[in-house]
């Protein structure tokens, strides 16, 4: 009798276990899975006309991404230009300032809702106050788009690594008579430094990769263009075209697209997580 | 040092002005101007007390945007989608009717297809990410712990129009030929759920939505299980242990009860991503505006409709569209209030435990 109760325990947890452990090389195995496909169709197009010329037009051949990447580069290079400093400071506030506060708690709260939140509702928004104000789509758009995005990351990564700056320090820098805007920026930012570093990359990885706030904001430029004032080609959008079009050579170049931006999201995932480690053994 | 080299460099030379006059009013206490150095020092006291005032302010407001850009989200949305509400009144949100030619609009196609991807997202996500999580705080030797906790993460950083590719060119045409065909003789033929799989198989729709969706959110949720798990105080996983309990044992009575709310944020989050979820779902649901039994057969979703059919959009039209936006909005803003909450609750009770 207690032997077969105690059979059937292990039995139990070993099935329990097994079946974990199945879970996590399934989950290896999707991930596993999509870089490989994304490897082998992505390196077919991966050649010097990617990145010196512009997409084709309907029906020709030939042609690269070169203003999708160059579009890409400049929208999320403003978007972070922008979200830095706002993320930064939102991030010390709540964090230095932020412990009795409701404003503080309320801040952070809805923060932690706009992470997750649909990233197209953003868009939408964008498309509502600027877009439709100023009667055309712009590069403009999408960069604000994009930057409301990447501020609750920067912001809730800044909060969460200045709150791990021991409290000896900063009482340390007020005891020598700093005022607390000088402890805020000169001593606990910098003691944070490479975490915040790791938010800033996080920010850039995720906004990178989304492609659908920049459906109404950006949209598309099928030619090579810096103005920031008008539409302005991007590569998730090229490839969401190219990839659901029927000529071959745009799924190619998606394909191509695909690959170039997973690659940058994950080396940034992982710069991040080096960064971050050196904070943790330092 | 600094966040930036120019700004550093204007900390700088401010720092160095405020420590000159430091210096100055202590290193040159001569009896006859203690007064004037008592003035000093309370000017520096000023000053600075000024300065914090206006770092307070400024990094409060600064916070403050996130809030406001919030309400300008709900508010926007509602004033173009207005229209379209008016219009159609309450009775949009059950109205089975997507009609663009005659401006007649409902939100149930939509609404049901978000809902019922989401859904099986949810249903296979839950257990693989309980799995996962399991495995990397119970079993999963501590070397190996960081590499495939962090696989497991890029797993959440691969962009969601990668998904999408993914699943319309590689796994539609696979499961059109293997996996639908093996549901379809399988639970296909078993009463009540039968007519779910049922249907023309050609890979994309509802089912395939759901699947790509899973493995999208799987990543989010078991980052939470896995951190919910970590707080459980050792004294009691040790306890049981002691007791004679299994590893499995220990997880379902003493792990799980212990961080049930978490879990359940955990798994509330992953809905609130599976919800507004666009690109992804937006390649493989098929996009067709109509409900069928059949979970093979293409529908459409709140987020891609609105991917799909705001380029051509005007008018009414256009503010369906937001009014669908703005559904979008509220419902995962619950949904993600309540995950929110729920994971707080957790965490706060570990504070009052240990």
């Amino acid at each position: 009798m207690n032997q077969n109760i105690y059979r059937k325990r292990v039995f139990t947890n070993r099935i329990g276990l097994t079946l974990s452990m199945l879970a996590m090389a399934m989950g290896l195995f999707v991930l596993l899975w999509i870089m490989f496909i994304l490897f082998k169709n992505g390196f077919q197009a991966l050649d010097y006309n990617l990145f010196f010329k512009s997409t084709p037009a309907p029906g020709s051949a030939g042609g690269g991404l070169a203003n999708a990447i160059v579009g890409s580069l400049m929208l999320v290079g403003f978007a972070t230009l922008i979200s830095t400093p706002i993320g930064i400071l939102a991030g010390i506030y709540l964090a230095e300032y932020g412990d009795h506060s409701k404003t503080a708690e309320v801040t952070r709260f809805m923060t932690d809702i706009m992470l997750s939140a649909p990233s197209i509702v953003l868009g939408l928004f964008v498309y509502a106050i600027m877009v439709a104000q100023f009667k055309h789509f712009s590069g403009w758009a999408g960069t604000v788009a994009l930057s409301l995005i990447a501020i609750p990351v920067v912001l809730r990564t800044t909060e969460n690594m200045l709150r791990l700056v021991p409290g000896s320090l900063r009482e340390a820098a007020f005891a020598l008579g700093a005022p607390r805007w000088k402890v805020a920026t000169m001593v606990t930012l910098r003691a944070a430094k490479s975490g915040v570093v790791t938010g800033l990359l996080l920010a850039l990885a995720r906004i990178s990769g989304e492609t659908a706030p920049l459906l109404f904001t950006a949209l598309n430029n099928q030619f090579f263009s810096l103005d920031m004032n008008a539409p302005m080609s991007n590569l998730p959008v090229v490839i969401f075209q190219f990839a659901l079009s029927p000529y071959e050579d745009w799924v190619r170049l998606a394909w191509g697209g695909a690959l170039l931006i997973t690659l940058t999201v994950l080396v940034l995932n992982i710069l991040a997580r080096v960064f971050f480690r050196d904070k943790i053994s330092a | 040092m600094s966040t930036s080299p120019a700004d550093s460099g204007m900390l700088d030379q401010r720092e160095l002005d405020l420590v000159n006059q430091q210096n100055k009013a202590f290193m040159n206490p001569t009896p006859s101007d203690s007064g004037m150095l008592d003035q000093r020092r309370l000017d520096v006291g000023r000053k600075q007390h000024f300065q914090d005032f206006l770092f307070h302010k400024l990094t409060m407001s600064f916070s403050l945007i996130v809030l406001v850009s919030l309400i300008g989200i709900i508010a926007s949305l509602a004033v173009v989608a207005w229209p379209a509400l008016q219009k159609f009144g309450v009775g949009f949100i059950w109205r089975i009717e997507w009609d663009i030619v005659n401006e007649e609009f409902g939100a149930a196609i939509a609404i049901f297809g978000t809902l019922a991807s989401a859904t099986i997202a949810i249903l296979i996500a839950m257990p693989l990410s309980f799995g996962i999580a399991l495995f990397l705080t119970e079993t999963c030797p501590a070397w190996l712990r960081r590499p495939l906790g962090t696989a497991i993460e890029l797993l959440a950083a691969v962009p969601s129009i990668i998904y999408g590719m993914f699943g319309l060119f590689v796994f539609a045409p696979l499961f059109a030929e293997y996996g639908q065909p093996a549901l379809q003789s399988t639970l296909g033929q078993m009463p009540l759920i039968g007519p779910l799989f049922g249907g023309a198989m050609n890979g994309i729709g509802i089912l395939a939505a759901g699947l790509i969706l899973a493995f999208m959110i799987l990543p989010f949720i078991a980052a939470v299980m896995r951190d919910v798990f970590e707080i459980v105080p050792s004294i009691l996983r040790e306890s049981a242990y002691g007791l004679g309990c299994t590893t499995w044992e220990v997880v379902r009575h003493i792990v799980l009860p212990y961080t049930q709310q978490g879990v359940i944020g955990g798994v509330m989050l992953g809905l609130g991503r599976a919800l507004g979820e666009t690109m992804a779902v937006t390649f493989v649901i098929g996009n067709s505006q109509r409900i069928s039994a059949s979970l093979f057969s293409p529908g459409s979703s709140i987020a891609s409709t609105l991917a799909n059919e705001f380029g051509e959009a005007a008018d009414m039209h256009l503010s369906t569209l937001f009014a669908l936006g703005l559904l979008l909005f509220v419902i995962t803003f619950f949904v993600l209030a309540g995950a929110k909450i729920l994971i707080i609750r957790t965490e706060r009770a570990k504070g009052a435990k240990t």
